[in-house]
């Protein structure tokens, strides 16, 4: 079967499944503060789609995902923000009409990078365009000079460590460790109550579903296939004539994109945003995400979302303290016993099983394996 | 923002944020001298070294606590003993990993720096479900207490001393190790080529093993030498792993001189402008002035040609 369609059966099946499963089983059967968790986890799933994209597909590992949540975050706080502290609001501070933590701060005046995020239409635009922005300079800069594998890895991390230190440091213009907090109305809709969370969800889920056909999208056109090429031998890529940085670059911002909704959507669901979803070990904590539910797979980085969360919120409501030791010993299963994730499993055991019962002969899985044999460099 | 000060002031402020500064630069160089023969040597990521080092600091917490109960007589000299149990418990734990996780990670590096993250989160809550989740701070020896006025301004304290005068013990006998002994030669081969090193009779599974172990020995001796200066909890480590590597990145991996030329900057860059600048940004200007550096110099300060 040629890959040209846009999604083929099996896939057409499973996002169907899947979204059955987000849009009409969940609502139905949770009550509405765990539905508002699974919102919470469906925003990080923006993450893990994004890390599918550039670490499976692509070979690059970013531990700076929390950057490009965070920005997207906080832009989208900012915004909040301002509308929150509106002249009447804060006709007690000694400047009204300026967020309360810059106040305190004795700042009396908004810096100018706080404008923009009078308007919302600007402000949607930003919560993509911030994170693409900087992943496009950063990109830009180390692909280009062919930087790769493990020194990314560290380079993006050591950013996402700046970032916190810089958040954490400019308090007020930040709103420092606390973050953007008391965040109340989204162009005068209040989105605290039970209903505007439940709408939410619902945007979320929908966001959520558009990106998986991005992604599907570019898995299936030539530039995915560029992408698998490039990961597993790129300097035969290179030499058939292709600028591989640019194919580096272009889906490092795509997942920073992905990464910046994934952050607004947090900021509208959860009301407030922080410097602790910024730094190294959100960031690290996403990659599990992906890894958990298999870096090859679309799908299976909004199950292995769902499912690691899952488990951090029971195990850390019942035994908080066996929570860290089962997230380190996940990360080292995973990495040791089941490269491919969930969604590995499923192929290699489930799916022949389906297929027998089906009487279907099997065909090759399009993403491929993990290399085994060569460096990620 | 030198303007309020006078001439004399501003260099005794060059003066102790100097020796603020190499102070910073022993750990940064302890910390990264290992880590420096685990990534360089054998192109590992072991985000678990943080880690590493905070074993080494319980074991001295311990050993002191040791002697301070059943023998304080020999108080004074607890410390060389400390850290040579530092040395070996994180080495035997390092030997350890290595035989049951990283050995079968080398032909992926990102996923060995999944696997040591994942195994310092372990190491994280084992260190707080047993040592519990208080800092603790040794006792010094009395003779490693106050400090050395040389002129009326500045003044140098002893344990920084201290700590300085086995950063450069450590690192001259890491240096003699990797450059004059056989097993540095062994190791520099396998570095360069591991096919014809394992061909002409170098055990390179057994070379791999000791080399990991004593990079984790190093991180256990640099938590030893860390108590001098500041209290350990089981967290204290993941505050360094980023400027390590950094550190190790900027210097040029497999550059024991890179190491070394870049902890330096690193640190002096950073203590001098702590004086000027909040801390926060001081870290923050430091962190970005390398990462800009190394976007336009990928390799780092110094360079080996490797063949892969």
């Amino acid at each position: 079967m040629k890959n040209t369609a846009f999604l083929n059966r099996s896939e057409l099946i499973a996002v169907a499944i899947l979204a059955v499963l987000i849009l009409v089983v969940l609502p139905m059967s949770l009550d509405g503060f765990r539905l508002n968790l699974v919102g919470k986890y469906l925003t990080y799933a923006f993450v893990a789609l994004g890390l599918v994209m550039c670490w499976g597909f692509g070979g690059i590992l970013s531990l700076g995902q929390g950057i490009f949540f965070g920005l997207g975050g906080y832009c989208m706080a900012m915004f909040l923000k301002l509308e929150a502290s509106s002249v009447e609001n804060t006709k007690i501070q000694s400047t009204p009409g300026i967020p309360d933590f810059m106040d305190w701060n004795q700042i009396t005046s908004l810096p100018w990078f706080w404008e923009p995020f009078k308007s919302l239409p600007a402000t949607m635009l930003l919560v993509v365009g911030v994170p693409v922005l900087l992943a496009f300079i950063l990109g830009f800069a180390m692909f280009t000079r062919r930087v790769g594998g493990t020194y990314f890895a560290i380079i993006t991390q050591a950013i996402a460590a700046i970032l916190t230190i810089l958040i954490i440091g400019q308090q007020g213009y930040t709103g420092g460790i606390n973050g953007i907090t008391d965040l109340r109305t989204l162009n005068g809709w209040d989105i605290r109550t039970d209903d505007a969370k439940f709408i939410l969800y619902f945007v979320s889920a929908g966001l959520l579903f558009a990106c998986i056909l991005i992604a599907y999208f570019v898995k299936h056109s030539k530039l995915g296939r560029i992408l698998v090429a490039m990961r597993d031998k790129e300097d035969r890529v290179r030499f058939s004539g292709y600028n591989v940085s640019n194919f580096k670059i272009f889906v490092f911002c795509l997942a920073a994109a992905f990464a910046g909704i994934g952050g607004a959507m947090f900021t509208l669901q959860v009301g407030f945003m922080s410097p602790s979803f910024v730094g190294i070990v959100p960031s690290i904590e996403m990659v599990i995400y992906a890894a958990v539910g298999g870096r090859l797979s679309i799908l299976g980085a909004i199950y292995g979302t769902l499912l690691v969360n899952w488990a951090k919120t029971a195990f850390s409501e019942s035994f908080p303290e066996l929570w860290l030791l089962g997230l380190g010993g996940l990360f080292i299963a995973v990495v040791l016993a089941f490269p491919n994730g969930l969604a590995g499993i499923y192929t290699s055991y489930a799916e022949p099983f389906i297929r027998k019962l089906m009487n279907k002969k099997p065909d090759i899985l399009p993403g491929g394996n993990i290399p085994q044999g060569s460096p990620a460099e | 923002m030198f303007a309020e000060y006078s001439l004399p002031e501003l260099g005794s402020i060059f003066v102790m944020q100097g020796f603020a500064g190499l102070i910073l630069f022993s750990v940064f160089l302890l910390m990264a001298l290992g880590l420096a023969i685990i990534f360089g040597q054998m192109g590992v990521i072991n985000m678990a070294h943080g880690e590493f080092m905070i074993l080494g600091a319980y074991v001295t917490y311990f050993t002191s606590q040791f002697f301070l109960n059943y023998i304080p007589a020999l108080f004074s000299i607890y410390f060389f003993l400390a850290m040579g149990l530092a040395f070996l418990a994180s080495g035997a734990l390092g030997m350890f990993i290595e035989w049951a996780m990283i050995r079968h990670l080398y032909k992926r590096p990102l996923d060995t720096l999944l696997a040591t993250w994942g195994l310092s989160l372990i190491l994280q809550q084992l260190y707080r479900s047993f040592f519990g989740p208080r800092e603790v701070g040794v006792e010094l020896p009395e003779w490693m207490m106050g400090s050395i006025p040389v002129t009326d301004m500045v003044e140098v304290q002893i344990n920084g001393l201290f700590v300085m005068g086995l950063t450069m013990a450590i690192t001259i006998a890491v240096a003699f190790l990797m450059y004059k002994s056989r097993w540095g030669k062994q190791v520099r081969a396998v570095v360069q080529n591991r096919v014809m090193a394992g061909a002409v009779g170098i055990n390179t599974e057994k070379v791999d093993r000791y080399t990991f172990a004593l990079g984790c020995g190093i991180a256990g001796v640099a938590g030893s030498a860390f108590t001098m200066i500041g209290s350990t909890g089981p967290t204290s480590g993941q505050l360094y792993i980023v400027d390590t590597f950094l550190v190790v990145v900027f210097g040029g991996a497999a550059s024991l001189l890179g190491t070394i030329a870049s902890a330096f900057t690193i640190s002096q860059a950073q203590s001098t402008m702590e004086f000027f600048l909040s801390g926060s940004m001081a870290k923050v200007l430091t962190l970005l002035g390398v990462v800009g550096i190394l976007m336009l110099r990928p390799q780092g300060l110094f360079t080996l040609k490797v063949r892969r």
